[in-house]
């Protein structure tokens, strides 16, 4: 095979194989979650051993310095993250579409007004913003944190659904699809956010991964979630004094983060392709 | 006489697509050859292979000859002192041709400078200066301090065009190779240009390879003319016998396709 | 049938792009408009495709003058007025298959019947096959997609099909089998074929408009314009167009 051949099938191959891992990673977090609402090895809040115990068949990832079983809080720390991450990325993509596809229609002034407060939003680290949120606000709870990281989310995916919307609207598709009679609502759904939706739909997935990693941040810091809701974040940070002693504690949501994050990202292109005419040969 | 620009049994791939497939022709100097193609035809990849200009990623083999140098395979350092002095290219679209961020004036002195440099080493700002005062008269563009002092967007297409004529004239090539130069202006524009190419060409002596897929077009600026289909050459010969007697059926839709729209026009006015 | 008195428009105060234009659209005669570059022609199809508003001036439909507002009316213009566009590759919704590209005027302007039946219609009259319905646009050429774009012009079954350089993009070839698509389409309907090449709008129209710099320099009979023109501009157009050799 040529040179430009093989680089296209093995980028094919490789495509295939990260949207795998990615479905693989991201799907065993999902299930794990699902699981959580009906079953856990052990009580989450109470101690079923010792303390600091290392893994053995009883407890398969061993216990915290509390004794409660660290497999179970590991479980539960899927659920919240994927809740964050899912909750964050709905809030900041509905939010942030509709901003931007308004943006995109709107008279010079009035975008130029909308782009310079989105451009003032997004400077602001996604975390100290999420900080100021919660700290604001009276009680610590999982739905403030999703709350703040979404409206820090849809600062970005406002500004890029408003250039991507922009874009879309200066083809000649558009303006015949008005002359077809078509309303304004009909062309923005019809025919702006599906061909939006690619490059917005890997953006969703990046933004899912940082959502994740902002609560497990802020639940280190102490600002996340108070129990029931365990957090890898605060498995963390909980584990901290004893990292050289129980490592498992550390190292156990160390990787599910790792491992949610990346199966996320891998997955952010797959999602790209679906549903993409394109994705074949073009003439 | 050696040719100027000798092309033997040129292959150009994309990977496995073969883009031009064993052409070959020759342009004697001072000669005008056409190079008649629609989209796909290979045309304009033919001239940028003669320029060395194609990508790495494009496959090139055979034979390119220009100014009795070998240009497939040759070094970058051997290109850059072949391009400008055996052949210079006007592009298609004037506005990308010329750089958005700087004024006209500096874009002409730069071949010129270039020249001047690798002829006689006389590099003064007047010297320049009056080289491209000279330039933009010879394009016959109007106001030459408002040209000078203007960036590219300021001034109409026909005028953009006339200064990347003026450019590729600043190398004083033996060759000038226009790819559609014409096809992005309007009629009345096109013709002024159409006009002066065949004015500059005719006093400076050069070749001129000019490609396009307007037969009119290429009819009133040419003498031989080569129909290119799918990078295979179908036809070759004096314009008035190819267009007046085609023999490849390729070449006879695309004569009658443009008789039918001539005729339309009715009698020469 | 459609009336334009004393058009003019202005993108803003200073600038007039079309200045006092007057022209008529009479059942079953094509017309061209030509024009070069900054001639006001693309505005002039805007303001026909009731896209924007003349600033002053009145465009008449049968009896009614075009009021962009008034959705019962312009649903009504929609379906009597259809575009075909320069640019195929910038015309189609890539992301559409063919059936639903021809089919959105149908939906959109509440045609009844049997929609795969009136956009598989349409795609005979444009010489298509008819499993293109189920393919996207990146999977034809240009001249191909051009069809598709007239099959959406057509399939309202419109009174006029207002062109704008329809084939100024297409290669040689394609071009004329476009023309020939077109000439056959005008015996239907009425064609207004916007361009700048007069050879096309003169083997396609019985009547020209000729435009520059936003006014109406001379129209008339085609053939009569083409042998005689009077307006210096006119003879200058003429003049530039490069011609075969005998």
């Amino acid at each position: 095979m040529s040179p430009v051949e093989t680089s296209v099938s093995r980028r094919e191959q490789r495509h295939s194989l990260a949207l795998t891992l990615g479905l693989a990673l991201v799907g065993i977090n999902l299930l794990v979650a699902l699981l959580t609402l009906f079953w856990t090895p052990y009580d989450p809040l109470n101690a079923s051993g010792g303390r600091l115990e290392a893994p053995s068949l009883l407890h398969w990832l061993g216990t915290d310095r509390l004794g409660r079983d660290l497999l179970t809080q590991l479980m539960i720390g899927a659920r919240t993250a994927l809740l964050v991450g899912t909750g964050a990325v709905a809030i900041g993509a509905t939010v942030g579409v509709s901003l931007g596809v308004l943006a995109a229609f709107a008279t010079r002034l009035a975008d130029d007004v909308m782009a310079a407060t989105l451009d003032i939003l997004i400077a602001f680290p996604t975390l100290l913003l999420a900080m100021l949120v919660v700290a604001a606000s009276d009680s610590a709870s999982l739905w403030t944190a999703i709350l703040a990281l979404g409206l820090a989310i849809s600062a970005i995916v406002a500004r890029l659904t408003r250039i991507l919307a922009k874009r879309v609207l200066r083809q000649d598709y558009i303006v015949a699809s008005r002359t077809s009679g078509t309303s304004w609502a009909g062309v923005v759904f019809r025919h702006v956010l599906p061909n939006i939706w690619p490059t917005l739909s890997v953006n969703f997935a990046l933004q899912f991964g940082l959502a994740v990693i902002a609560e497990a941040s802020l639940s280190y810091l102490g600002l996340g979630a108070p129990p029931p809701n365990a957090s890898w974040g605060r498995l963390l940070q909980e584990a901290q004094g004893t990292v050289y002693t129980a490592p498992i504690g550390a190292i156990a949501p160390g990787i599910a983060l790792v491992a949610l994050v990346i199966g996320m990202n891998l997955l952010a292109d797959g999602l790209r392709d679906i549903g993409d005419p394109t994705r074949g040969r073009s003439r | 006489m050696t040719a100027l620009l000798n092309i033997q049994g040129l292959h150009i791939r994309a990977g496995d697509k073969p883009l031009v497939s064993d052409l070959s022709f020759s342009i004697r100097p001072g000669e005008r050859i056409g190079l008649i193609g629609e989209s796909g035809s290979g045309k304009s990849m033919t001239a940028m292979a003669a320029t060395g200009l194609l990508p790495v990623s494009i496959g090139v083999s055979g034979s390119i000859e220009l100014d009795s140098q070998q240009v497939v395979g040759a070094t970058d350092s051997v290109m850059n002192r072949l391009r400008g002095a055996a052949a210079a290219v006007v592009f298609q679209e004037p506005l990308t041709a010329l750089d958005p961020l700087m004024k006209i004036g500096r874009q002409i002195a730069e071949p010129v400078r270039r020249r001047l440099e690798r002829e006689s080493g006389k590099t003064s700002k007047d010297v320049v200066q009056r080289e491209v005062r000279d330039l933009i008269d010879k394009v016959a563009l109007p106001q030459p301090e408002r040209i000078i002092n203007s960036y590219p967007h300021e001034v109409s297409g026909g005028q953009r065009q006339r200064v990347a004529i003026a450019m590729a004239l600043a190398c004083r090539p033996k060759l000038l190779i226009a790819d559609e130069p014409t096809t992005a202006l309007d009629v009345t524009t096109q013709a002024e240009i159409l006009k002066l190419l065949d004015q500059l060409v005719r006093e400076t002596g050069m070749a001129l390879l000019f490609i396009s897929h307007d037969l009119p077009v290429v009819a009133q600026v040419v003498e031989r003319v080569i129909v290119l289909k799918n990078g295979v050459a179908v036809e070759e010969g004096p314009v008035k016998a190819v267009f007046g007697n085609p023999q490849h059926d390729y070449t006879k839709t695309l004569v009658e396709a443009a008789r039918l729209f001539d005729e339309a026009l009715g009698a020469t006015g | 049938m459609l009336d334009l008195q004393n058009v003019s428009f202005g993108y803003s105060r200073e600038q007039t792009t079309l200045n006092d234009v007057s022209l008529s659209v009479r059942p079953g005669v094509s017309v061209g408009l030509v024009g070069e570059s900054g001639s006001g022609k693309t505005t002039l199809l805007r303001l026909m495709l009731g896209l924007i508003r003349p600033t002053s001036g009145v465009i008449r439909f049968g009896e009614e003058s075009l009021d962009t507002g008034n959705s019962a009316f312009m649903q009504r213009y929609r379906r009597a007025v259809q575009p075909v566009f320069q640019d195929p590759y910038s015309s189609l919704d890539p992301r559409q298959r063919v059936i639903d590209i021809i089919g959105e005027p149908l939906r959109s302007l509440r045609i009844p019947g049997d929609r795969t039946q009136t956009v598989a219609e349409a795609l005979e009259a444009v010489g298509l096959p008819l499993d293109a319905m189920r393919r996207y646009p990146h999977e034809f050429s240009g001249g191909q997609r051009q069809r598709i774009a007239i099959a959406r012009a057509i399939v309202a079954r419109p009174q006029i099909v207002l062109a704008d350089e329809a084939v100024s993009a297409l290669d040689l070839s394609t071009r004329i089998r476009i023309v020939e698509l077109f000439k056959t389409l005008s015996e239907k309907l009425t064609l207004v074929f916007v361009s700048h090449d007069l050879g096309v709008v003169a083997a396609l129209c019985e009547e020209m408009i000729i435009l520059e710099r936003g006014k109406v320099v001379e129209s008339g009979k085609t053939r009569d314009i083409l042998a005689v023109p009077k307006h210096p501009y006119t003879q200058r157009l003429l003049a530039s167009i490069p011609r075969m050799p005998a």
